[in-house]
């Protein structure tokens, strides 16, 4: 394999790897702080696919993006108020039995809205345009995203260290009841974790749509899978565990393809998730855990 | 008040079971819902007579858009042809439609369906994958089938009961080789579709006449069901540097293969087999789409054959009288599929006209002599069940259009 294709290839990976790490993003801060597999946000991801389908027949694209990234968010903590609020002193189960109805409410009413065939996903012109550097060709959209997603992750962890809510949402995962002795609003805690989380979900479906250019209902259940997948190989709970994951996952699926095991390339990142859990279950980045005697 | 809450919801969900088991017209039931929906209802008017045919094809899922325009092309010819004579009584012919969504393990469901809804004979469907796994249901049940559009020699091979009216993969992947040769490529790449029949068998037809007849296949590459970024597959074929890439994919990857393809630079022309010939890839792939060339089955402009002109016109008009279907269809062109959605519907009602009676096995007996002159040319049926079509269409994409190339004819 000559260098440009070996290096094309790793764009393509580093690209879907920084896709895959805001979404992970997402399901790793709600773990962190409510403990619950929200298992809908992959199909908030794919909601916010169809959000900018729509948006941009009617809108020029820096306003679509922009009614997006609202739409998602309101999305994202309508679901929280509606099926997790009610459910946050039942069992554990119940909150995540709650999370999989949403997720199958999600994919079927898009599918009664939008009919179960692929939709186009427009081509936001700034973002598509062809780039060319040495010899790799790509769009620029391609090249944008690691640097979004690096970006938006240092803003995240300058948010999480030093401002204040983030001190709040920190303090809230280490221990949720003491931090509401302590005064701490936790319904607005939660809000926000909902607010960022579906967040990065509608600036993931950009990029992640804009590369691939199609939408249907489905869409979300693989990327989200894998997605949860790399939340839980760098430690569920951990922002920064969760980007190494993203990229992880992202580069590692790309590079299986470029060797010709395409068929086994999902199946490898689950049996990466076997191994994690086997060997190291807080995942990379978590801490281990001690045991109390 | 919370018994009250769960008393209004028990009742909420009896209501929505209820309304979802109601008998609806033309319904799309999936094959995993009770059979009291299309069954019992459409009796028809007046008369108890009613022969029913089967429309197995997918309406959602990847082939949910071109096996929608089949399922257009055979509703039309029922609208123009709604009655057959039985024995000297008139009989009228009650479409009965099932979704297969594109899926093998759902098809086998909605074939069951359609058996216990006792339909006499079945039209469908596009995807060879689906309707070879449902090949064996009918067979069992003695109900004939007719594949409009399928290709894959396995649908008809060693099934008594399942006919087709359109060419074979091993022709058409030997066309397109042909047709890539005389274009001058001597360096091809293979693109197909793990795990579906008709993409891995046309891919192999096609990569065998290429190399017969002289040329190179340096590369060749698979990709999964309902995957949407092929830039490692593309990268890889990108760097053998093929003169063209023969993909038969589904539909709904075209104009995502497409796309990729010129975004990584990939100016190589793309040849595709008949999935190709459908309206939404030109929308949807836009200037990427430009020089593609395909194999199909019809040709709308083709004025050689008066029953296709007449068919051409009046489908047209159809399409263009309902909303839905011209969205659908993706304006008011006429898919190659939908001509022969109609051609199987009229070969099946001279079958039922020749057999005299509602009895699949005696159908099937009767096809087997059926020759009908279609809109897509002459029909008759080989000992396989295959149709003995000799000629190919092959179109191009100019403009943003489907351009008619040429007629490719086997000697």
């Amino acid at each position: 394999m000559s260098l440009t294709t070996l290096l094309q290839h790793a764009l393509t990976g580093i690209s879907l790897g920084g896709a895959y790490a805001l979404i992970a993003i997402g399901y790793s801060m709600v773990y962190g702080i409510l403990l619950l597999i929200n298992f809908a946000h992959a199909d908030i991801f794919m909601m916010a696919g169809y959000f900018m389908i729509f948006s941009i027949a009617v809108m020029p694209w820096p306003i679509a993006i922009l009614v997006v990234l609202l739409g998602t968010v309101l999305l994202g903590v309508g679901i929280e108020k509606a099926a997790y609020k009610p459910l946050r002193s039942a069992p554990r189960m119940s909150i995540m039995i709650s999370a999989i109805g949403v997720s199958y409410f999600l994919q079927n009413f898009a599918t009664y809205l939008f009919s179960a065939l692929p939709q186009a996903y427009p081509a936001i012109p700034l973002l598509k345009r062809p780039i060319t550097i040495g010899a790799l060709h790509s769009s620029l959209v391609t090249f944008l995203t690691p640097i979004l997603t690096l970006v938006i992750v240092i803003l995240l962890m300058l948010l999480l260290k030093k401002t204040k809510i983030g001190m709040a949402m920190r303090a809230v995962a280490k221990d949720y009841d003491t931090s509401k002795l302590m005064g701490i609003k936790i319904d607005r805690i939660i809000t926000i974790t909902f607010v960022i989380g579906s967040f990065l979900a509608a600036v993931g479906s950009i990029l992640y749509f804009t590369d691939r250019m199609s939408v249907t209902p489905f869409s979300g259940t693989l990327p989200g899978l894998k997605c949860f997948v790399a939340a839980v190989i760098g430690g569920i709970g951990s922002v920064p565990g969760a980007v190494i994951g993203g990229f992880l996952i992202g580069i590692v699926e790309t590079f299986m393809v470029a060797f010709g095991y395409s068929t086994y390339s999902d199946a490898f990142t689950f049996l990466l998730l076997i191994l994690i859990l086997l060997f190291r279950p807080t995942g990379l980045m978590g801490e281990s855990l001690t045991e109390k005697v | 008040m919370k018994r009250y809450v769960s008393l209004l919801l028990v009742l909420v969900l009896l209501a929505a079971v209820i309304a979802g088991c109601a008998p609806q017209d033309n319904a799309t039931d999936g094959g995993d819902t009770a059979t009291e929906g299309a069954g019992d209802a459409v009796e028809g008017g007046d008369s108890d007579k009613v022969v029913k045919i089967g429309i197995f094809q997918p309406v959602t899922g990847e082939n949910g858009g071109g096996g929608f325009q089949e399922v257009l092309g055979s509703r039309y010819a029922n609208q123009l042809h709604p009655t057959v004579e039985i024995n000297g009584e008139e009989y009228k012919v009650e479409l009965v439609e099932v979704d297969n969504k594109s899926d093998k393990t759902e098809a086998v469901a909605a074939a069951n369906n359609l058996v216990s809804n006792q339909v006499s004979i079945v039209i469908g469907s596009y995807g060879s994958g689906v309707s070879i796994a449902a090949g064996p249901t009918y067979e069992e049940a003695k109900i004939p089938a007719i594949a409009p559009s399928a290709t894959n020699p396995q649908v008809t091979q060693g099934n008594e009961y399942y006919f087709r009216v359109c060419f074979l993969d091993p022709f058409q992947g030997e066309v397109m080789a042909n047709y890539a040769i005389q274009g001058g490529a001597q360096k091809a790449a293979v693109i197909t579709q793990l795990g579906d029949d008709y993409s891995s068998g046309l891919g192999n037809f096609f990569r065998n006449s290429f190399a017969e007849l002289g040329g190179e296949i340096v590369a060749e590459e698979q990709f999964q069901t309902n995957q949407t970024d092929f830039k490692a597959i593309l990268t890889n074929i990108k760097a053998a540097e093929p003169d063209v890439i023969f993909a038969p994919s589904s539909i709904a990857t075209a104009p995502l293969l497409l796309q990729q393809a010129r975004e990584l630079g990939i100016e190589a022309q793309f040849l595709a087999g008949d999935t190709w010939e459908n309206q939404t890839i030109i929308t949807n792939a836009g200037e990427a789409a430009e020089g593609v060339a395909l194999s199909t089955f019809f040709d709308e402009g083709d004025t050689s054959n008066p029953a296709a002109a007449e068919f051409v016109e009046g489908y047209k008009e159809f399409i263009n009288g309902n909303d839905e279907y011209l969205t659908k269809n993706g304006g008011d062109g006429v898919a190659a599929v939908s001509a022969l959605g109609y051609d199987a519907y009229m070969v099946a009602l001279e079958a039922i006209k020749a057999a005299n009676s509602t009895d699949g096995e005696a159908i099937k007996d009767a096809l087997k002599g059926v020759s009908y002159a279609g809109v897509t040319g002459s029909i008759t049926f080989d000992e396989n069940g295959d149709a003995e079509k000799d000629m190919a269409y092959i179109k191009t994409i100019k403009d943003g259009a489907f351009v008619f190339d040429k007629t490719v004819k086997t000697d």
